[in-house]
């Protein structure tokens, strides 16, 4: 290969692209169905029982590496997570990317490793992709889209018409450590230890709590937004009120303190390697203490109930006082004196 | 045969028929007209009408000019009269004078009078011990007692109030319906026998056994905390003398700053903690009977953590008779802070209150009369001899306020600002504010906010056609506010709204330089405003001078730590290299200079500011005098509490195009600090230096528009010197000044300046 950085030759279909295919991409996304390099990818799928669903996501993320995880785990954790949480087995991926001009090379094939790894974890196979690339200043390094196929087993439904007043709304552990993570490595703020981004794969959890629990009836990622907005639109989805207990919701420390100091609510936080999980009453116990069983669960914990409502979302604060939450309206502006 | 004539004359009978208008209903006008016109041998009769009270007395000529003249002169205590209009008439031959039942036809327009501190007859009856109310907590009469807190619906009669659980004994039922008795009419009227009952009760609701009176002194002499249910809801008591119960009660209640308010004895004690000048003890003493903020007495035996690094005192006197049986020769100063939980309104049920108080107050004693609706007590703070309201609640709500209408009658809402919240109700030239609500930071004090929006409305019979509401697109209130059903609704500029409300208050219409001193708006530009010198009227308004914008770095978070404000400051006008040069003057680790700096550096969540409030925060964290503000404005009232008079010198400033650029008072402060000069001096000059900016400003404006009124609004006038000395200056300059007393120049009086703004441009404006 010639240089050490992405040249507009990359993109144009010649010897370079070529190259650029054969030893990085395939080298490491390398499987069966990709290897035939064909126009369009033939998915072997049974789909006489279950459902097949699709989702897709772009990431354009900055910075491309943050502690905990990079454009490229995060392009495989977002996409296999979506599926995950609509109750899919997540199996294949497509992924395509838009390069800079001048990307190092280096910078690219880390992104594509830590793909390949997440995605080995997540069980799912990368089986179609697209490399265009851009004159400099007109992409930012890399943006990654990548669109996932899954299968929802059998027997399992989620759904927003499946959300009852009294279900209660669970999490499986701290909040706002991605979004905090990427913001500080973006702005170059250093706190005293590293946020590390919780960005993974959920899939396998999510499996297998929905194969042992019938009592979870929908399930989302509190990803852009955050906990507050992720909840908010299940609230108003259901037309169903959901009472959030600060107490209640997970966060380290380290996350509260560094959220303090940047004036930011970590309710609004971006979250990578959680899910929330509307259950009914009678399973929640059971299932907090599953989620505590496992390596990403063990500050799981009941965060929230669902009650008779319009769609609002209310935050019962450690002073006893009751706040309303809403989605943001652009910045957080000071309402203060 | 002169002198004949003469007595001819005096002894003729003549006649009159008498309108009263003004405030004279609800205040026992009718049996004081009646005892009146007794007590001259009058004849006639007199009712409340709807535009007042209408009488026609008769008799001999002199008698009924001693009557008339009493009666301009002596009204009853409450009554306000606005204009007696006297029409002669032919001698009707009355044979009595009669209290004549209420003419019911016709728009009601019948004021309710706020509630009423204990008057001195009452007061004499609860101390005699052969008076049948001896010690009864809820002593009063017509000219004193429960109005406001009470009612529930119009017209003002007891079934309609919450003393309609307890019916009248034959004694009361008695004083009720004597005209010559000074229970006549009085609506709450009660004694031990028919009337509510007051409760000591513990933790777990059980009755404390005993003289509650008795055992309520030993248990604040043994420094507990006792919730007390009053007039408008209950307040936490502690002896005011006992730091550690204080310092326990700031604990619990999660107030660790904020100055506390204290009741006192009787007005000798206040004068042996605090200066109090005759127009404070009149205040103190006055109906209204509200929190006066006093200056203490250097050296008072008062523990400083009732108001710590503050000199002043916020002290009221008892003024319900509960009150005042609560105090003896021992227990003479009472803390009374309102019994809420953080960004909670006040409590005012008994069920409520062993929740939400249960782990705060050790013992409860309350009674078992409801209230209706919640009122706290006003603040209010006497400068130059003038009232000035921080807090208009309790004793003066909901007594209207006259405003300039445009000739179009239209009924408007403002619905008030995020803190410190009250709404206003305008129709005509009248406008009703609410109760104090607070802050809009929890449901609960949403839920406080529509129940008193949905009684004021009632009892003032206004429902707005037109809703005004604050700018800022996250305010609660104003999301509150585009929920309400309205045929307009009006989004107003929060400087336009306290420019508005200055001129409201003071009758002005025209347009006016408005200098606007203050914590946080949001301005049409999107960025955070509070010091802006406004050209404008209720139609419009023209932002022609500001303060340079900094940014707040952590947005909110800036607002609530000042040493951020003196790091922006110092990045905005010396960058980092000022932050470094002046390191060892802010008060913060290096881990957070490091962290506020790179915010500084990325911009990240830092909204710009033309706050004066965060000026204030930044000069008070580098004089180390606030690094934390843990109640709203701490920063700002700490550092005018430096303030020292007679000292005129400043720090130098630039005005170009428009905006005021501080650089060089900073310069000028870290000068200062550098040479170890005495923060009282820096705290003196930065004052006189904000005063010179607002000089300057206006007289700018002036040159350029011609206007020479000036209105004072926004919270930062509500610091003393500057308000006196900006008032001087500009009235050397010539200019005419205006500012509050009637609303708070802070956030409290905001929505007057909304509903008059919502309300001339609905009706008036082209
Ligand atoms: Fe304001
Ligand atoms: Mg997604
Ligand atoms: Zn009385
Ligand atoms: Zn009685």
């Amino acid at each position: 290969m010639i240089g050490d950085k992405i040249l507009l030759a990359h993109g144009d279909g010649g010897l370079l692209t070529h190259e650029l295919i054969s030893n990085l991409f395939l080298r490491h996304f390398e499987n069966s169905i990709l290897k035939t390099m064909s126009d369009a990818a033939t998915l072997p799928l049974e789909i006489e029982k279950g459902r097949l669903v699709v989702t897709t996501d772009s990431f354009v993320i900055k910075p491309i590496f943050f502690p905990g995880g990079d454009i490229g785990k995060l392009a495989v954790c977002g996409t296999v997570n979506d599926l995950a949480v609509s109750g899919a087995v997540p199996r294949y991926l497509t992924a395509s990317f838009i390069l800079e001009e001048g990307l190092p090379l280096a910078d690219l094939e880390k992104i594509l490793t830590s793909m390949a790894e997440a995605a080995r974890m997540a069980g799912v196979t990368i089986i179609a992709g697209d490399t265009k690339v851009v004159e400099r200043g007109n992409a930012d390094k890399i943006f990654v889209n990548t669109t996932g196929v899954g299968l929802v087993p059998e027997g399992v439904e989620l759904g927003y018409h499946r959300v009852e007043e009294g279900d209660v709304v669970i999490l499986n552990g701290n909040i706002g450590e991605h979004g905090l993570a990427v913001v500080s490595r973006r702005e170059g703020l250093e706190f005293e230890s590293d946020i590390i981004s919780d960005c993974t794969c959920l899939n396998s959890i999510t499996q297998d709590l929905l194969f042992q629990y019938k009592g979870i009836k929908l399930m989302r990622d509190p990803t852009r937004g955050g906990v507050a907005t992720t909840v908010k639109e299940i609230a108003l989805a259901t037309n169903k009120d959901i009472f959030l207990f600060e107490d209640r919701i997970p966060i380290s420390d380290e996350v509260r303190w560094a959220a303090e100091m940047l004036g930011l609510d970590p309710l609004y936080l971006a979250n990578e390697g959680k899910f929330i999980a509307v259950v009914s009453p009678q399973e929640a116990p059971d299932i907090v203490a599953a989620l505590r069983r496992l390596p990403q669960g063990q500050q799981a914990s009941i965060i929230g109930e669902v009650k008779k409502g319009q769609g609002n979302v209310f935050l019962k604060t450690s002073l006893g006082a009751t706040k309303l939450i809403d989605m943001l309206a652009g910045e957080q502006l000071p309402r203060i004196c | 045969m002169a002198y004949s004539a003469r007595q001819e004359e005096a002894g003729k009978i003549i006649s009159y028929q008498v309108k009263i208008q003004g405030i004279v209903q609800g205040v026992g006008f009718r049996p004081y007209v009646f005892n009146l016109a007794c007590k001259y041998g009058l004849k006639g009769w007199v009712l409340n009408s709807v535009s007042g009270v209408t009488l026609e007395i008769e008799g001999e000529t002199a008698a009924v000019a001693s009557f008339l003249k009493e009666l301009k002169y002596h009204p009853p205590r409450l009554a306000r009269i606005t204009a007696i209009r006297l029409t002669p008439q032919d001698p009707q031959g009355y044979a009595s004078f009669e209290i004549i039942k209420s003419e019911c036809q016709g728009e009601r327009e019948v004021l309710i009078t706020p509630d009423v501190a204990i008057c001195e007859d009452c007061r004499r009856d609860i101390l005699n011990p052969a008076e049948r109310r001896f010690h009864y907590p809820f002593t009063n009469c017509t000219n004193c007692g429960p109005r406001f807190t009470i009612i529930r619906d119009l017209p003002y009669d007891r079934e309609r109030t919450s003393m309609s659980a307890f019916p009248m004994c034959r004694e009361c039922e008695q004083e009720y319906h004597d005209p010559r008795n000074r229970r006549f009419h009085a609506q709450p009227n009660a004694c031990p026998r028919c009337g509510p009952q007051i409760f000591l009760v513990d933790r777990n609701g059980r009755e404390v056994a005993g003289n509650w009176a008795e055992r309520f002194r030993q248990l604040i002499l043994a420094g507990k905390i006792v919730a007390v249910k009053g007039l408008g809801g209950f307040h936490l008591a502690c002896d005011a003398r006992n730091p550690v119960a204080i310092g326990e009660l700031r604990r619990r209640k999660k107030r660790p700053a904020k100055p506390l308010a204290i009741m006192c004895r009787d007005l000798d004690t206040v004068q042996k903690y605090c200066r109090v000048s005759p127009e404070e003890a009149r205040v103190l003493l006055s109906p209204a009977a509200p929190i006066v903020v006093l200056e203490r007495r250097p050296g008072s035996p008062l523990p400083d953590n009732l108001a710590p690094n503050l000199k002043s005192l916020g002290v009221m006197l008892p003024y319900t008779p509960l009150h005042l049986l609560l105090f003896d020769g021992e227990v003479e100063a009472l803390v009374m802070t309102s019994g809420n939980l953080s960004g909670q309104p006040l409590v005012k049920n008994n069920d409520e209150a062993l929740v939400q108080l249960g782990e705060v107050a050790d013992y409860f004693l309350w009674h078992n009369r409801e209230i209706e609706n919640r009122c706290d007590d006003s603040v209010v703070k006497v400068m130059d001899g003038e009232l000035q309201f921080w807090r208009r609640s309790r004793g003066y709500v909901p007594s209207p306020l006259e405003i300039p209408a445009p000739p179009r009658e239209l009924s408007v809402l403002g619905t008030g600002g995020e803190m410190k919240n009250t709404f206003c109700l305008v129709k005509g030239n009248r406008a009703f504010f609410s109760q104090y609500i607070g802050e809009m930071s929890s449901e609960e004090c949403v839920a406080f906010y529509h129940s008193s929006l949905a009684s004021l409305t009632r009892l003032v019979n206004i429902v707005p056609q037109v809703i005004a509401y604050d700018l800022h697109p996250n305010y609660r209130i104003s999301r509150l506010a585009r929920e309400l059903p309205a045929e307009q609704l009006i989004p107003v500029q929060h400087h336009h709204a306290h420019l508005a409300s200055c001129l409201a208050e003071n009758g002005l219409q025209e347009e006016v330089i408005g200098i606007i001193c203050d914590g946080t708006g949001y301005g049409t530009d999107g960025c955070i405003w509070g010091f802006e010198i406004l050209r404008g009227d209720f139609c419009s308004f023209q932002r022609e001078v500001q303060l340079a914008y900094v940014p707040l770095p952590g947005g909110e978070a800036a607002v609530r730590q000042p040493f951020r404000m003196a790091l922006a400051y110092l990045y905005q006008y010396f960058g980092h290299e000022g932050i470094e040069r002046y390191r060892n003057f802010i008060p913060c680790s290096d881990k957070e200079v490091a962290l506020v700096g790179k915010l500084l550096q990325s911009k990240f969540n830092s909204p710009l500011t033309s706050s004066c409030g965060r000026f204030f925060d930044a000069v008070a964290a580098l004089l180390q005098v606030c690094r934390e503000n843990f109640y709203e404005g701490q920063a700002a009232v700490e550092l005018a509490e430096l303030v020292r008079g007679g000292y005129s010198e400043s720090y130098p400033f630039e005005i170009r195009q428009g905006v005021l650029y501080p650089a060089e008072v900073l310069a000028g402060i870290l000068e200062d600090l550098k040479r170890g000069t005495d923060k009282t001096l820096i705290a003196t000059k930065f004052h006189n230096t904000l005063v010179a900016m607002v000089c300057q400003g206006a007289t700018e404006v002036r040159a350029k528009n011609g206007l020479n009124k000036v209105v004072l609004s926004g919270g930062t006038w509500q610091n003393p010197y500057l308000l006196v000395m900006a008032r001087r200056k500009l009235t050397e300059l010539g200019f005419d000044v205006y500012y509050h007393h009637q609303v708070p120049t802070n956030d409290g009086g905001l929505a007057l300046g909304q509903a008059t703004i919502a309300y001339w441009r609905s009706a008036a404006c082209v």
